[in-house]
């Protein structure tokens, strides 16, 4: 007998599959607008809401959504969070600002990154625009947006956030 | 026991590549078509609703999370999924409505194997230490089983292309097959193997799709005023995982289920059998015990259109659709999971 | 209607980041073999096996409950495999149950697990897919908002997350199994812990675990073993989808509403009134607060006054102990944490919870949840039928 080995407790054995991703129909319709530096959302035929990005159905009511609503790039801030734990690989230095954000005429936020803004001065209710990057750089993508960045407007109730409509928050009541 | 039936059952076309659509848009078509079979609006008239899906032939975990945006999920509901062919998710709502905890269920499967490789994908399913650094993909492996079938003399590749033969013509009266035709078992042995024993026609094709059903207690079929088909048995069993530790020639399990299903206690005028590579359809038709006198697979079965994580739960919707439509009084729905056989679900469904 | 059903068997892996020293399957037998153990069964006595797990690709097996058959003895019986995301570990308990409460079998074995170490779990939730924004900030990323917004509605003060996190790891240090053993633990150390997703810190979020949980449910005439049955009083599921609009994700609908099927199922009319305690899915500290009114135990925006009163602490002698095995906070095996929850509930009114025992426990609530907070889980054990 050779002198003892250490035991084998356990082996790399790496997976490699290739996918070849498809977006959807609604959604590649959504890219195909970003890629023309717009946002389109779907409206739900049955309860009227807007939702951006759209799926290609109102998840509420399980019905089929086609038609097509172009909306502005200004929007509140419905919720955020700092980020301060470092992810290795993260082109995003932290702390950066994730924020939940409602575009005027939406019924529905999403998640973007919140920039050009003091961190610790962000808040629910806030008006916020996108930040788009040049033209040239726009592909089938969210990131054509680089960020979205704080307006010199007055807050939004939080009752009214996902309530506007498309023109925006107005004169409030 | 509560007695239970099939009441509603629609699937999409099979293709082997839908291209650029999501879960949610490939599920809608197929609700909305149940729902109208019953006269349903949303999957809110039903009391539970169950799915089968996997994560890995679409390759993002999750892919079930976005299909209940089909559902119109508002106000929530008793909603549950298996990682698995939907005809599991029949077992489970099955047992649901045993329980009395619901009356109906609404059950769909759906997968999009295309933007994988689905033999590489599934050789991910094997024992992660063993046998899946091997990549050893499952055509390979039922390539191995119709090996020994051949080679114990209990089939011919004839038998073989019979098979596949038999399913093309079959499957030209089935709109929603991929592959139909008339072709001859001559013709078919004149192809190149693929991976011998295996030509490309004893394979299934991979499609995407989606499938869906409506289940209910007799009582609510009756007072849902549709058509129904009573599902009088209904059993599943797995086996050994290993392909090396158990007869690859049989399926114990297939025999086992069927049994526990009540298979045998009347005759049979249909079966609809899960049967992906040729070969496994006469392992199969043996282990169910099936003679001449039951019509196999008559819409084409799965080698005339696989899809996937779906396929198991269309063999009980082609069964019902049968019954209903006159064709049949009595039949079996069988599904298989996993490598050479593993795991197989046996249904019996008969007439009103 | 439903046959009247039993945990008779309960079996925990010790949690650990890595288990090295086992296979996937091994660590499955493990748990598995303390449950048939606990229930004084064998494999011979159990009719089917119901598995479940969070997603496949956190370990890289797909569809493991092919490769699992062998090592959970189920050749030749019915198996089947769940997955509702983080919910699972609840509803593979759940269904496991609806295999006994149908009349369809005696005795059932259940088990849920996780083993994020063999794979990249990070990795496995964030595949690159260029539909949507790159922003990396992982599961608290997108919790993080929700509990700024349950903090802006209630005027909740800051430090009530940092009592859950201590809470809960002082409650781990009585439980042997605990990954997280910090009996020492202090306000000020999870107060000076790293922020990771503002409000959240380090030490306000749960651990990554690997472990296994099993039972073993039986019906009525098959009850066996030295320990008491824990009674299956009530079930209930509830999904709704990850985003629709109007949804309020600080208290979801399909909490609400499952909470309020399975009292009904068990006769609770005041939660906080009528349980001994709870074993409730808080992965991040401050969903204690947010699930104490989501579940009735508390007035709409009061959850947190319960938290600051003690209430739901062990060590002070809160009347509604929540979390008392340490909860999410101190175990976390994705896939096995909802069932880890059922378990000791049931634990709790089977008089076995050895040092984090709730004297006279004889109703407990498991609850579990998952995916965008979207999909619950939750039974109600008793020591009696009624």
């Amino acid at each position: 007998m050779s002198a003892a080995r250490p035991d084998v407790t356990g082996i790399e054995a790496p997976v490699y599959l290739h996918y070849h991703f498809t977006a959807g129909t609604a959604p590649a319709r959504f890219l195909a607008r970003l890629r023309e530096g717009l946002l389109s959302g779907q409206r739900c035929p049955r309860c009227g809401n807007v939702y951006i990005p759209a799926r290609g159905s109102c998840p509420a009511c399980g019905v089929p959504t086609t038609e097509e609503v172009l909306l502005p790039d200004r929007g509140t801030v419905q919720s955020f969070t700092i980020v301060h734990i470092p992810i290795p690989g993260n082109p995003i230095e932290p702390p950066y600002v994730v924020a939940n954000i409602v575009l005027d005429g939406a019924n529905i936020s999403f998640i973007h990154l919140l920039s050009d803004c003091v961190n610790e001065a962000v808040r629910i209710g806030q008006r916020v625009q996108a930040v788009w990057r040049p033209p040239e750089e726009w592909d089938y993508a969210m990131d054509n947006i680089r960020h979205f960045r704080p307006l010199d407007e007055p807050d939004v109730p939080v009752e009214r956030i996902g309530t506007l409509p498309v023109s925006g928050p107005g004169v409030p009541r | 026991m509560r007695e239970i039936a099939v009441v509603a059952f629609s699937q999409s076309a099979c293709v082997a590549d839908i291209g650029a659509v999501n879960e949610v848009e490939l599920i809608m078509p197929q609700l909305q078509a149940v729902y109208a079979q019953v006269g349903l609006n949303s999957a809110q008239d039903v009391d539970f609703v169950c799915s089968g899906s996997c994560d890995y032939l679409q390759g993002a975990a999750f892919a079930f999370v976005a299909g209940v945006d089909a559902l119109g999920a508002v106000p929530p509901l008793k909603e549950s999924h298996v990682e698995m062919d939907a005809a599991w998710a029949l077992y489970e709502a099955v047992l649901k409505i045993r329980t009395g905890h619901a009356d109906s269920a609404l059950l769909y499967g759906f997968g999009k194997s295309s933007p994988g490789e689905l033999p590489a994908v599934l050789s991910q399913r094997l024992d992660p230490y063993y046998l899946a650094p091997l990549w050893l993909d499952t055509v390979s492996l039922a390539a191995l089983q119709a090996r020994m079938l051949l080679d114990s003399g209990s089939i011919t590749e004839s038998d073989m292309a019979a098979v596949v033969s038999r399913s093309r013509q079959n499957a030209q009266a089935n709109p929603l097959a991929q592959l139909a035709g008339d072709v001859g078992v001559a013709a078919l042995l004149q192809d190149d193997y693929l991976l011998a024993p295996l030509r490309r026609g004893d394979c299934a094709p991979v499609s995407d799709g989606a499938a869906a059903m409506i289940i209910a207690t007799v009582e609510q079929a009756r007072r849902w005023g549709v058509p129904y088909v009573r599902l009088t048995g209904i059993d599943q069993r797995i086996e050994s995982h290993n392909p090396c530790m158990r007869d690859l020639t049989d399926s114990v399990s297939t025999r086992q289920a069927a049994a526990a299903a009540g298979v045998h206690e009347a005759a049979l005028d249909v079966a609809e059998i899960y049967a992906p590579f040729s070969h496994q359809e006469i392992i199969l038709t043996r282990a169910l015990g099936l003679d001449e006198a039951t019509v196999v697979n008559p819409s084409g079965g799965v080698l005339a259109g696989n899809l996937m994580m779906a396929s198991g739960l269309a063999r009980v919707g082609e069964v019902f659709q049968r019954i209903v439509n006159g064709d049949a009084r009595r039949g079996v729905a069988h599904a298989t999971s996993g490598p050479c056989l593993q795991h197989n679900l046996v249904a019996v469904l008969e007439g009103a | 209607m439903a046959e009247w059903a039993a945990v008779v068997g309960i079996g925990q892996t010790r949690y650990k980041t890595r288990r090295s020293d086992v296979s996937i399957a091994g660590l499955l037998r493990e748990a598995v073999d303390r449950a048939l153990a606990d229930a004084g069964v064998g494999f011979d006595d159990i009719d089917a096996v119901v598995i479940g797990k969070a997603p496949d690709m956190f370990e890289g097996v797909v569809m493991p409950e092919s490769y699992l058959a062998d090592a959970l003895g189920a050749s030749g019986k019915p198996m089947l495999r769940v997955h509702t995301a983080g919910s699972v570990g609840g509803s593979t308990a759940i269904v496991a149950a609806s295999h006994v409460q149908s009349g369809t079998f005696k005795r059932v074995l259940t088990v849920t697990y996780e083993k994020q170490s063999e794979s990249n779990a990070m990795w496995a939730l964030s595949t690159p897919q260029p539909f949507s924004v790159h922003l990396n900030a992982g599961a608290g990323g997108y919790f993080a908002p929700i509990i700024r917004e349950y903090i802006r509605r209630t005027n909740a003060p800051e430090g009530v997350g940092i009592r859950v996190a201590v809470k809960d790891r002082r409650h781990g240090a009585r439980n042997p199994l605990a990954h997280l053993q910090l009996p020492d633990i202090t306000e000020q150390e999870v107060r000076d812990s790293m922020m990771l997703w503002d409000p959240l810190r380090f030490l306000e979020a749960c651990p990554s675990s690997d472990g296994a949980c099993a039972m073993v449910i039986a019906a009525a005439d098959s009850i066996s073993g030295n320990k008491p049955p824990a009674w299956i009083r009530g079930v209930a599921m509830r999904s709704e989808p990850t985003m629709y609009a109007g949804r309020d994700e600080v208290s979801p609908q399909a909490g609400r509403d499952c909470a309020a099927d399975v009292y009904a199922q068990a006769g609770v009319m005041d939660p906080r009134r009528d349980f001994d305690c709870a074993e409730v899915y808080v992965p991040f500290s401050w969903y204690e607060p947010m699930w104490l009114e989501n579940l009735g135990f508390a007035p709409p925006g009061e959850g947190w006054k319960l938290t600051l009163d003690g209430a739901t602490s062990l060590d002070d002698g809160g009347d509604i102990p929540w979390n008392c095995s340490g909860g999410v906070l101190s175990s976390n095996p994705i896939g096995a944490s909802g069932m880890i929850r059922f378990a000791e509930a049931a634990r709790q009114v089977r008089g076995d919870a050895g040092a984090h025992q709730v004297e006279n426990a004889r109703l407990a609530l498991g609850h579990a949840y998952g995916g965008g907070a979207q999909f619950f889980s939750m039974w109600v054990v008793g020591a009696h039928k009624n």
